[in-house]
């Protein structure tokens, strides 16, 4: 009798064991999945421009692609291009988010800033500032300064949107929660109104990021003497489109490596969620 | 038993004004608590009960009338609400959301971690303590808001259905938890609840409202001695008395307001 049992109870481990491992496996079949997808379309894409099923002087095989980009690597000439791009990128991500979160939190903490300011977010959001960039290089040059606060623009508008939003839609419980229990202005700001903005608020900020890539590409093909945008631009002008595909998946490769690091920070700041 | 007066309300009236036909949802509500005392405030679910609490808890204003809730002199806050289910923060671990209200009024760091500790060993979550609230199950987030309010020492508590949320077994086992903690503390309650059950357990009065307008409409000492268990309560024929006796009032109380707004 208690033979039998253990034996139904390791079988039934057993069973489980099984299909643990099965499950297992179907999990690393997804992630080759995930790594294969790219693979497959740059192999598809080799096969087809060296076979000539598209034409090779449009679609130019990644093996030459990569090549040129060793190429330009080596001589020290795309180094500085991304180095220029990157530098525009940062500085004016940084300064199109820190005021978007100063002015996005104004808004969402006090109603009459929000009624004042709001009517004006609403109606420059619409215009793309790259229709402005003429008027940024007559006002600010063809050097940095110009892309930087085109770039800033760009990503000031879905940080304060979304910031304000983060903040007007904290849930009430906890604004009841604060008064009961006696937060004064700065706590409630720091253990309240902040936090809980946050998540609503990063999102802005992953947008506004995706944004500063698309921004400063298009900024630099107009009135730029370097960067991946101008090397983009002059590449195809000149008819060297594989120095032209090496620029675009620079960009990709840029946006994705963004994204995943505003991904661990946005992990790392809310490890509530 | 002569209690020292805690609570007292006067008069008290509050209505909501909207275009489309104002509602009066407390009129003229006065009564006592003493010190010490345990009162439930029991009703049909649109009688008010939350605003009058919303109101002591000075989360809204009254239209007419007063209340007072006497301060013994000492550096202690006027009164801590115990919230329905959502009320402790997501974002501050359950340590953090216990000592909420001593950070909030700037206590010494060694009285906060002090409180803090003792009502976290108290409620069983010193375990828990480091973790985020997600990750507690709902009897548990009941546990870190009433520590919250506790370690908060305020002069009286005020309790807006805790339980409400929670399962049979689990609401059983706060609802002692919390007499335990009271019984130590003394401290004077007001506990709102539509469970007749839980009010019979909990209160040494109960106070029945009407619905729309709001209205005390009786009083009932629970005189039953503690400490109480459940089982005590269901078996006793005076309270099953009592229970059968509010069940009717409650029952008359929602066909009349139905037939009002028929």
């Amino acid at each position: 009798m208690k033979r039998d049992e253990t034996a139904v109870r390791y079988e039934s481990f057993e069973i489980e064991q099984r299909e643990w491992k099965q499950r297992q496996t179907k999990e690393r079949l997804k992630q080759m999945l995930t790594i294969a997808s790219p693979l497959f379309l740059l192999l598809l894409w080799e096969f087809m421009s060296r076979t000539g099923m598209i034409d090779i002087r449009f679609f130019p095989p990644p093996s030459a692609i990569v090549n040129t980009f060793c190429g330009m690597i080596s001589s020290g000439e795309m180094a500085s291009h991304i180095g220029v791009s990157l530098y525009r990128i940062f500085v004016g991500f940084l300064a199109g988010v820190i005021p978007g979160i100063i002015v996005g939190l104004l808004m969402g903490l006090y109603s009459p800033i929000r009624h004042f300011v709001s009517p004006i977010v609403m109606a420059l959001m619409p215009i793309p500032t790259l229709a402005l960039l003429p008027i940024m290089i007559i006002l600010f040059g063809i050097g940095d300064l110009s892309k930087v606060v085109t770039i800033a623009g760009s990503v000031f508008f879905p940080v304060v949107i979304n910031t304000a939003a983060g903040v007007i839609n904290i849930d009430s419980i906890y604004l009841d929660v604060a008064k009961n229990y006696g937060a004064g202005r700065v706590n409630f700001f720091l253990k309240i109104a902040l936090p809980g903005a946050m998540p609503v608020m990063l999102e802005g900020i992953q947008m506004g990021q995706a944004i500063a890539l698309l921004t400063i590409v298009a900024a630099e093909m107009m009135g730029a003497t370097s960067g991946i945008g101008y090397l983009i631009w002059t590449s195809y002008k000149a008819f060297l489109l594989q120095e032209m595909y090496v620029g675009l998946i620079l960009i990709s490769f840029f946006g994705y490596l963004f994204s995943l690091l505003l991904r661990g920070i946005q992990k790392k700041i809310l490890p509530w969620r | 038993m002569e209690r020292k007066t805690k609570i007292e309300i006067h008069n008290l009236t509050k209505a909501f004004y909207k275009k489309q036909g104002s509602v009066t949802a407390l009129d003229d509500i006065s009564f006592t608590i003493g010190d010490g005392e345990f009162v439930c405030l029991v009703g049909p679910s649109g009688c008010g009960k939350t605003t009058l609490l919303r109101i002591l808890a000075g989360l809204e204003q009254p239209s007419i009338g007063v209340f007072t809730i006497a301060n013994d002199g000492e550096e202690r806050p006027l009164q801590s609400m115990v919230f329905q289910e959502r009320g402790i923060i997501p974002w501050l671990t359950v340590e953090e959301n216990v000592a909420f209200g001593l950070k909030m009024r700037h206590m010494p760091k060694k009285i906060v971690k002090e409180r803090t500790t003792y009502y976290l060993k108290k409620t069983g979550l010193e375990k828990f303590s480091s973790l985020y609230p997600k990750e507690l199950s709902g009897g548990m987030k009941q546990r870190v808001s009433i520590a919250r309010a506790f370690a908060n020492d305020p002069e009286i508590l005020l309790m807006d259905e805790p339980f409400a949320a929670l399962d049979e077994q689990n609401k059983f086992i706060l609802q002692e938890e919390l007499l335990s903690i009271w019984s130590e503390t003394g401290k004077t309650v007001l506990f709102i609840t539509h469970s007749i059950d839980e009010a019979l357990l909990l209160s040494d009065r109960i106070l029945l409202m009407s619905s729309q307008p709001g209205r005390i409409i009786e009083e009932i000492i629970v005189d039953m001695p503690r400490p109480r268990k459940m089982e005590d309560i269901r078996e006793d024929p005076v309270m099953a008395g009592r229970f059968i006796d509010i069940w009717k009032h409650l029952q008359e109380e929602v066909q009349r307001s139905r037939r009002e707004d028929e």
